[in-house]
């Protein structure tokens, strides 16, 4: 793991392609430009953990079909 | 083929409704094949892995259930399995069934891709804050209704 300290303005560059900039530092948030060809996914960790975390909970257990069974009754 | 299912015994689906997922799905990477079959509640259909029968999700066309969904993936995406226009392109929702009797929700946020040509299919994740991984199916299905 690389730690490295950039001030505003400075930018890190990864591989060829993908270039990060530190827009700006307001308190706790820092404002990032992320530039990097279309097909490099680039996600939120915290989306991408949802999205997994989604696709376990949707994996069906064995009261899935009870459940539905039981919401769908009118 | 004969496909071991979680629900329905040993079953027999064509393979035009058997799919590949090269990249698996997020958080199940190492379950590539699924049988697409009909569920006992239409419009779900089961998604039963291949290689574990212990392995199913229910999946729904999200455009059944929301009017106004729509999706933006960039084409070099696409590409990878091999789409190479909309036509090509069979859309489904994830959908959650919570054991504790709360709302059943389809996953807009990470919608399946499907190429309809080749039956690859990939795992997407939406930017579009419009789409939750929590839209609830029910509460949808009866303000349609209300008003047809």
């Amino acid at each position: 793991m690389l730690i490295l300290a950039r001030k505003t303005d400075e930018k890190i560059l990864i591989g060829e392609d993908i270039k990060i900039t530190i827009i700006e530092i307001h308190g706790d948030q820092v404002k990032i430009g992320i530039e990097a060809p279309k097909n490099v996914k680039v996600f939120r960790q915290e989306v991408f953990n949802a999205i997994q975390k989604e696709n376990q909970a949707a994996a069906a257990g064995t009261e899935t079909l009870d459940t539905l069974s039981r919401l769908l009754k009118r | 083929m004969d496909v071991r299912t979680k629900t329905k015994g040993i079953i027999n689906v064509n393979d035009d409704h058997i799919i590949t997922i090269p990249d698996g799905l997020f958080g199940f990477e190492n379950f590539k094949k699924y049988a697409l079959f009909d569920s006992e509640y239409e419009p779900l259909t089961w998604m039963q892995s291949i290689d574990e029968q212990d392995l199913a999700f229910l999946v729904i066309d999200p455009f059944l259930i929301c009017d106004d969904y729509e999706l933006d993936i960039d084409d070099s995406r696409l590409a990878s399995i091999g789409v190479k226009t909309p036509a090509d392109v069979y859309v489904i929702a994830i959908v959650t069934v919570p054991s504790d009797g709360g709302p059943v929700t389809a996953n807009l946020q990470g919608p399946l891709i499907i190429n309809k040509k080749n039956r690859k299919c990939m795992q997407s994740i939406l930017s579009d804050s419009r789409w939750t991984t929590k839209y609830d199916i029910l509460a949808a299905l009866a303000k349609r209704e209300a008003i047809c």
